[in-house]
């Protein structure tokens, strides 16, 4: 993490010197030189600079399926709170084939260093060299950690209780590295890479949040009795860094008997950490145990950005402009961005609405077996911030 | 040709003489194990002796020992005619010798019954999984796994009944791994068009013999464009030669977390190795965990029974309190497969009647009975049955 701070600690101090207003900060580094150019922090936990008098820019993808409809509702509710965020939408076609699209949602989220997105869909039928652009986006940005907390949510119907995990997966080698070839006819090899510096990393992030927030137990979940080289390592590496990290309990599991666990007895499990696959594995399984993909927010971490989507990634094509789709999910993503931008009264309030939304009232939507529409929802969550307090905006 | 028919034609006379007959006639005649007929069906190894069939034992690690001697007991009860061939693998030896008798022995009996061997994560790379080798060496290329609900077992979910269907040899499981560069691992997925059409086969005419309406093949062909893609395609063409069966795909992580939320929407499953594992050991959490399911894997020519999720129990071993419902179930699919339908029958009936009448249930289902108290009480409801068996 100090890496790349040593070299920008000169030109800070000396812009630091030379002007008294924060806002202008992007400007005399202009000046300064090419090289300095695009100071974001380079710790992932302090948020991008505010600019322009307080207010944020965070980069929108409205992705495909359900993803345009939730995440204007975000911005209707945003409006509604006067949180000072602006979001600078930046639309990616699917179906085109060039990279045009996604290169320039790249260059916007490094510009904002934040972004809020939709799933975007990856149509099967498209020859292999087409990428998924979800997977171009975390590799290119390196959003190394996808961090999913699974909380059992009271008032939703689920056959578990209690349930409180916090799933890391690594989130951009592994399985997904799209490496594949057919050098005999009929013989498909796909490689699997794990690097020992991706796997310290991954479990260096994992104890550091477990730290953080108080936890008592980190799980590597692996397949080493078969992998013994590729999981053996991500395995070797999470026990190094585990050792300096005394306080905390390390164990690890195999893949399958993880599986089966968490359909009998989640309650077990506190943190988790594991390479791509296991981790799209698992905490889809940990969305379904605490009541299905349309309540549990996604984070992807990268050291210099942060993307909030919903954990489950769905496009939702068949509910799409339906009106029934869940939108908790992606509020509180929305929410959890709020967290990562140092908002947190706003992100407090919002939460509050929407949980309390989810529980007392008995609007639900369809996928928890209620029978609201999304809108409805929405405005239930408006009208409870509203009972909160004078802070938001006038009109509903 | 010649050769074959005559040795045929002096099978019932010379019974176990056959494999020295096809010694003496020509090395070409070797091993009329379990061929396939013409139509595809695998004919049962004959029983040889008078009738008794002789099954290769391999107790493994673990609670395996003491739940394959229970089958044994059982079966010793049940006056069932067939023959254990003891095959013992010791998983801490480097050398694979041990399993390689055991594959010499299966291959010559045919049929074969086994606890999970463990396997060391502190070994050398070089230290393959036994079991996987087994699984290779015999090309037992389906592992199928049949998920119902007990009535008598307290579950969350109720009303499942799902066949996974998974691909046994090749995937993941491959075991090709290099570190061509220091601190960069690439592990090798293999995905073949011929061995992915054959588990499609292979699972379609299962659905068709057991009168299933749909398959549903699970993948991340998204994300691995060209391996579960082809695998995928497979399934596609294998499907249209099938017009009355439904086919329907879906993705692995979308399929987990409709198996913890709806698990009664799944008929047939098929996939390729990992999210096989992982499918398989989720739907066995569903119906009451991995003291319940037996599986089976079937290669052209071999068959062997254990229990599905394969595990080793090294902490519940020898304390008389592991559940023996999933290796007697497994034993009664191996009856099953060699034909033996009524011996089959009577002891499922009665570790179902067990299981959902007596209710005697071990720990893990949670219960308070041990092992031997369950195996007791199977026995007694076996010999209620009728007088089948010897005295207990």
């Amino acid at each position: 993490m100090s890496i790349a701070a040593a070299r920008p600690a000169l030109f800070l101090s000396s812009t630091r010197l030379l002007q008294p207003w924060p806002g202008l900060k992007c400007t005399v580094y202009k000046l300064k030189s090419p090289a300095v150019f695009c100071q974001r922090e380079k710790s992932s936990n302090t948020p991008p600079p505010a600019k322009y008098g307080g207010r944020h820019t965070v980069t929108l993808i409205p992705g495909d399926g359900i993803g345009p409809e939730l995440l204007n509702h975000v911005r209707e509710l945003f409006r509604f709170c006067c949180v000072p965020v602006d979001f600078e939408v930046v639309s990616v076609n699917s179906a085109a084939s060039s990279e045009d699209d996604i290169n320039n949602a790249v260059t916007a989220i490094k510009r904002n260093g934040v972004a809020l997105k939709g799933n975007i869909e990856t149509n099967h039928n498209l020859p292999p060299s087409y990428k998924s652009r979800n997977n171009l986006l975390r590799t290119s940005l390196d959003l190394y950690a996808n961090v999913m907390h699974c909380q059992s949510l009271p008032g939703v119907p689920s056959h578990h209780k209690d349930i409180d995990v916090i799933i890391i997966r690594e989130n951009t080698e592994g399985e997904y590295s799209s490496l594949e070839h057919e050098n005999v006819s009929g013989v498909v090899e796909s490689l699997k890479i794990i690097t020992r510096v991706n796997s310290l990393r991954i479990a260096e992030y994992a104890f550091n949040l477990a730290r953080e927030k108080g936890r008592r137990k980190v799980t590597a979940v692996h397949k080493a009795n078969i992998m013994k080289l590729g999981d053996g390592l991500f395995l070797q590496c999470c026990k190094e860094v585990a050792a300096g990290y005394p306080d905390i309990t390390f164990d690890d599991m195999i893949v399958d008997n993880s599986t089966m666990q968490l359909v009998s007895k989640p309650q077990q499990f506190d943190v988790m950490v594991m390479p791509n696959l296991y981790g799209n594995v698992v905490s889809n399984v940990c969305a379904g145990l605490v009541g299905g993909p349309g309540l549990v927010p996604g984070v992807n971490y990268g050291k210099d950005y942060a993307i909030f989507e919903s954990a489950t990634r769905n496009t939702g094509k068949s509910i799409a402009n339906k009106n029934i789709a869940n939108p908790t999910a992606t509020l509180l993503a929305g929410c959890v961005m709020l967290d990562h931008l140092k908002l947190h009264a706003y992100a407090r309030m919002i939460r509050k609405a929407v949980l309390k939304t989810l529980s007392e009232t008995q609007l639900q939507t369809a996928d928890l077996g209620g029978q609201c529409t999304t809108s409805e929802v929405v405005h239930s969550i408006m009208q409870e911030i509203q009972r909160g307090g004078p802070r938001t905006s006038g009109q509903i | 040709m010649i050769m074959a028919t005559l040795t045929k034609a002096l099978k019932p006379i010379l019974g176990r003489q056959l494999g020295n007959a096809a010694k003496v006639f020509g090395a070409a005649v070797s091993n009329q194990r379990g061929k396939p007929t013409y139509t595809g069906q695998i004919i049962p190894p004959p029983a040889k002796y008078g009738g008794r069939h002789t099954v290769a034992l391999i107790p493994g690690d673990g609670i395996g020992p003491e739940l394959l001697s229970h089958v044994r007991e059982l079966f010793r009860f049940s006056c069932v005619p067939v023959d254990f061939e003891v095959v013992n693998v010791n998983s801490s030896l480097t050398s694979e010798d041990d399993i390689k008798n055991a594959i010499m022995a299966i291959r010559r009996n045919g049929v074969a019954l086994k606890g999970n061997i463990e396997t060391n994560h502190i070994m050398p790379p070089n230290h393959k999984s036994r079991n996987n080798l087994l699984r290779t060496s015999l090309d037992l290329y389906a592992n199928v796994m049949h998920c119902q609900s007990l009535p008598g077992v307290q579950t969350r979910h109720k009303n499942i009944d799902i066949i996974i269907i998974r691909e046994n040899t090749e995937g993941e499981y491959s075991s090709l791994e290099h570190e061509s560069v220091s601190g960069v691992v690439e592990c090798l997925k293999i995905i073949t068009r011929t061995n992915s059409l054959r588990i499609a086969d292979y699972a379609f005419k299962l659905a068709r013999e057991k009168g299933r309406r749909r398959v549903t093949a699970v993948h991340k062909a998204n994300i691995m464009k060209l391996g579960d893609g082809l695998f995928l395609q497979c399934c596609k063409e294998v499907a249209s030669g099938y017009p009355d069966i439904e086919f329907d795909s879906m993705i692995v992580d979308n399929t987990t977390m409709q198996l913890v939320s709806k698990p009664q929407q799944f008929d047939v499953m098929v996939m390729p190795n990992l999210y096989g594992n992982v499918v398989s050991n989720v739907c066995a959490g569903l119906v009451g965990g991995p003291g319940l399911v037996p599986g089976a894997n079937y290669g052209r020519d071999y068959a062997v029974f254990e229990t599905a999720t394969r595990n080793t129990g090294k902490s519940i071993a020898n304390r008389n309190i592991a559940n023996p419902t999933a290796m007697l179930l497994a034993s009664c699919l191996m009856l099953d497969h060699l034909k033996l339908y009524d011996y089959a029958t009577m002891i499922r009936g009665a570790i179902l009647t067990t299981m959902n009448k007596t209710r005697l249930h071990t720990v893990d289902i949670g219960g308070q009975g041990t092992t031997s108290e369950v195996v007791q009480s199977i026995m007694r409801n076996i010999e209620s049955g009728g007088p089948l068996t010897t005295e207990i």
